[in-house]
């Protein structure tokens, strides 16, 4: 069957006004939020319900064309590129709320859903944590491909730590149903299996998450330093005090200047650094441990400390650190954003590192990041209309992860591998590491054709498990080898 | 116990358990991990394997890092003396399961089993505090995922997978921990009642309060229960004082437990027994009543984790005969909730699939990632869900 039959069998499925095939129209598609990525589906269907999106699975496997799940498109490893010829399946029609049981701390939610969407639907008596800064536009499914993480991760957890339940379409069309409302139902741990697994096992058409009851209270302050060694101490001090905060966010000088000229919260450009410091829980707790966080960033030299008197105030303080990559824009023409994890005791040596790096590329680079983690995202400015400037700017991205691993981190903290940073996933994993994950992919998805081409760094297939071998059709097209 | 039949090998490097796992893979001889041997008794009766393997050479801590909280550990280090280790330095892992008869469970073996304790209302389960694995496959190739820092999205996640697998996919030799700060201090209200429907709504009331809790438990015992809630932190003795009134409006009997240990180690004992059985329930927070009644019923003795909505209903007292028909009566009264029997006679899991699990779809894929792990079927064969 061709793409065109393939296509007339989606019109019957979804509606002829939710598959796409212009061009011009399929150009919205064509990237997710990691925009120098570019590739043409060969068609594009938005369905409605999980049994259109079986089925339109289900027509793709037994033609053997690959799919892509996407959602928002706002991920930034290119996890939602588009495979060349293939289908793109969006999501961002399935947006119900299916339940909301605030008795039993759940939400169901079709996939489409917006992470800000969730934590509406359940406050102000509970809360939703996982909190990336794109929530108000990112979806749940896509939360739940790339296992999200965001400010308050440090003390909550990811989104891997809230999902209970997954209905899931595997890669032959078949719902299955993993886990549910309840914690604890025997077996595998297949939701931890799938969660985070970029699209590459199946696509999530309905989602199960945890809430947990909004904390009593919850008190911002941020405290300015003379450089990220003074804030990278204080944040080392407060966690060996025995502190959780709820977040702990940082940025540099370069990034302050950038979210001032964005958000004019009042921010002294001068400043060296920015610790972003939010305690929540109880009154009693978070009083007590309020002070003790004041007299560490003064002890470390914090010029200025400025407390959220309320909730607005609170607000616009979380407004200038998630505006932080959105507003580099107005320093640099062009950016990369990097995502790289230290252990946070690196956290000095490796800043210094990346200064010493951007000097020599002689570029610029901006850093903002959740602190409490360790993970880093170094914003690379660079000028596109300068010869040479985009390749010195990839070049340093590079040196920047590897001296992430160097100092025992990882590759990636929250945005995934996708197509990004496959190249770097030998670096990271052995053989054997990578033979393992492809025993897991094989399980869910034996022919290889969800989302193919993410997350592996090389193309692998599935050997036959009982059975005989049989060519695979990647294989015959000279696309694959076996591995 | 292994019998004279399973042959006992113990590894003291991971390259040598690695090999050993080659060698099973190639001969097709059955492998059954041990670590302390505090839970051979849980999943389905088997066969004794052909090899026993002992983690009990694989003990070592590979990394500490205290300014990070995490650590690296190889499974048969007992979960006791590492939090010995980590508390000199005012830390813990956040997980706190019965720890069994010696106090022996490795952790290896509470991974394995993916058990959990009280702590696990504040801080999640074991699959949500291990942050990377290092497993030896049936064929002999040693695989890592994750890492060592808490944030890390690189890869699939197979700690999780391998977490609460029972030894079916390979062996672990090796973990990465989250940890966490230790409370300074704790304090525990205790609220006393006779009234299960009292004890439910009082129990709903506080895992809805906004209240930060170490732990939220409640206990049942021949018309005896009690709703537990444990303060941690700087001010916890406070805390604890000032949420008591709150506590008496839900018309419990209630007393503040400064010095709670016992309270506690109480609770987690409640999850096993020696010569009973443990079905351990799946079910929500909005449930506990039904469980209660259930229990109640079959006169067994609960253990709850109020939010987390599990319970550990403890039957004793009675035959395997007995505890099986009781097991039979809960499971159908809870219906579709999942009962899990954990502790049991070998004659009662020998007559019952102690996971109760039906053949469905879910199942059959559990049934391909055992295929692709484990293709020669020689990890722990026959202990899990549908015979894995």
């Amino acid at each position: 069957m061709s793409i065109a039959q393939l296509v007339d069998e989606f019109k019957s499925v979804s509606g002829k006004e939710h598959v796409v095939t212009h061009p011009d129209a399929m150009k919205t598609y064509e990237s997710d939020g990691l925009l120098h990525f570019h590739v043409s589906p060969g068609a594009v269907v938005l369905p409605g319900t999980a049994a259109e999106v079986s089925q339109i699975v289900q027509a793709c496997h037994s033609e053997g064309i690959p799919f892509v799940a996407r959602g928002s498109g706002s991920g930034l490893s290119g996890g939602a590129l588009p495979v060349e010829g293939g289908v793109l399946i969006v999501l961002s029609r399935m947006r119900r709320i299916l339940e909301v049981d605030l008795e039993n701390q759940r939400v169901v939610v079709e996939p489409g859903v917006t992470n800000t969407e969730v934590g509406k639907a359940v406050a102000p008596s509970h809360y939703y944590p996982p909190d990336p800064s794109s929530q108000i536009v990112c979806s749940i499914g896509g939360n739940v491909a790339e296992n999200s993480g965001g400010a308050h991760c440090f003390k909550y957890g990811f989104t891997t730590n809230y999902v209970s339940g997954l209905e899931l379409v595997l890669s032959d069309g078949q719902i299955v149903q993993v886990g549910g409302k309840e914690l604890d139902q025997p077996g595998y741990d297949l939701l931890g299996a799938f969660v985070g697994s970029e699209g590459t096992l199946g696509i999530a058409t309905k989602v199960w998450l945890r809430i947990i009851p909004a904390p009593e209270t919850q008190r911002t302050l941020v405290a300015f330093f003379d450089g990220t060694d003074d804030a990278g101490q204080t944040v080392s001090d407060i966690v060996s005090a025995g502190v959780v905060p709820g977040a702990i966010e940082m940025m540099d000088n370069l990034t302050i200047q950038a979210c001032e000229q964005a958000t004019h919260v009042g921010y002294p450009t001068d400043a060296g650094a920015a610790l972003t410091v939010e305690l929540d829980g109880s009154e009693k707790e978070v009083e007590a441990r309020f002070d003790d966080i004041s007299t560490i960033c003064e002890r470390n030299g914090a010029g200025e400390i400025r407390v959220a008197k309320d909730a607005a105030e609170r607000e616009l303080m979380w407004k200038a650190r998630k505006a932080a990559f959105a507003a580099m824009g107005r320093v640099a023409p062009n950016y990369f954003v990097q995502d790289g994890v230290i252990p946070r005791t690196q956290l000095a040596p490796v800043l210094a590192r990346i200064a010493e790096m951007a000097d020599e590329a002689g570029l610029r680079v901006a850093n903002v990041f959740h602190a409490g983690d360790g993970n880093l995202h170094p914003l690379i400015a660079y000028d596109s209309a300068k010869p040479g400037d985009v390749e010195r700017a990839e070049e340093l991205s590079t040196k920047i992860l590897d001296a992430c691993l160097d100092a025992g981190g990882s590759i990636t903290g929250e945005h995934g591998v996708g197509v990004d940073k496959k190249k770097h996933m030998p670096k990271q994993f052995e053989e054997a590491d990578l033979a393992a994950f492809q025993r897991l992919r094989c399980a869910f998805d034996p022919e290889g054709l969800a989302n193919p081409g993410k997350l592996m760094p090389t193309p692998r297939l599935c050997g036959e498990v009982p059975g005989e071998y049989r060519q695979h059709p990647l294989e015959a097209a000279g696309l694959a080898e076996r591995f | 116990m292994a019998t004279a039949s399973a042959q006992r090998e113990a590894p003291t490097s991971q390259a040598e358990a690695a090999e050993i796992m080659r060698r099973a893979g190639e001969a097709g001889s059955r492998v059954r991990p041990v670590g302390g041997a505090t839970k051979l008794a849980w999943g389905r009766a088997t066969a004794e394997p052909d090899v026993e393997l002992a983690t009990s050479g694989l003990r070592r801590v590979i990394e500490y890092n205290e300014g990070d909280l995490t650590v690296i550990v190889e499974p048969g280090m007992p979960l006791a003396e590492a939090q010995a280790e980590f508390e000199r330095n005012g830390q813990m892992l956040a997980l706190d399961p019965p720890l069994g008869e010696d106090t022996g469970a490795t952790i290896g073996g509470v991974i394995a089993t993916g058990d959990s304790g009280p702590l696990r209302h504040r801080y999640n389960a074991a699959r949500d505090l291990i942050i990377g694995i290092r497993v030896a496959l049936s064929d002999g190739s040693v695989a890592n995922a994750g890492g060592k820092v808490i944030k890390n999205v690189a890869g699939y996640d197979l700690a999780k997978l391998f977490t609460g697998s029972f030894g079916t996919l390979g062996l672990i030799v090796e973990v990465s921990m989250r940890l966490h700060p230790r409370p300074e201090h704790t304090a525990t209200l205790v609220g006393a009642t006779s009234d299960p429907d009292q004890l439910a709504r009082a129990a709903s009331a506080i895992a809805h309060a906004r209240i930060e809790l170490t732990s939220l438990d409640v206990g049942w015992h021949k018309g005896d229960g009690r709703l537990l809630a444990r303060f941690g932190g700087a001010a916890a003795g406070e805390l604890a004082s000032e949420v008591r009134e709150g506590f008496e409006q839900t018309g419990l009997d209630v007393s503040l437990e400064e010095d709670d240990a016992a309270v506690w180690g109480e609770q987690r004992l409640g999850q096993r027994s020696v010569t009973g059985t443990v079905v351990k329930v799946s079910a929500l927070q909005g449930d506990l009543r039904r469980v209660l009644a259930a229990a109640e019923r079959q006169r067994a003795a609960v253990v709850g984790r109020v939010a987390a909505g599990l319970s550990w209903l403890k039957l004793e007292d009675r035959s395997p005969t007995d505890a099986a028909a009781a097991v039979g009566e809960i499971r159908r009264e809870l219906a579709p909730l999942s009962g899990v029997v954990l502790d049991a006679p070998r004659e009662l899991r020998e007559s019952l699939d102690p996971w109760g699990v039906e053949p469905d779809a879910q199942l059959a894929l559990m049934r391909r990632v055992k295929q692709r792990f484990d293709p020669q079927g020689i990890c722990n064969p026959g202990v899990f869900v549908g015979g894995i």
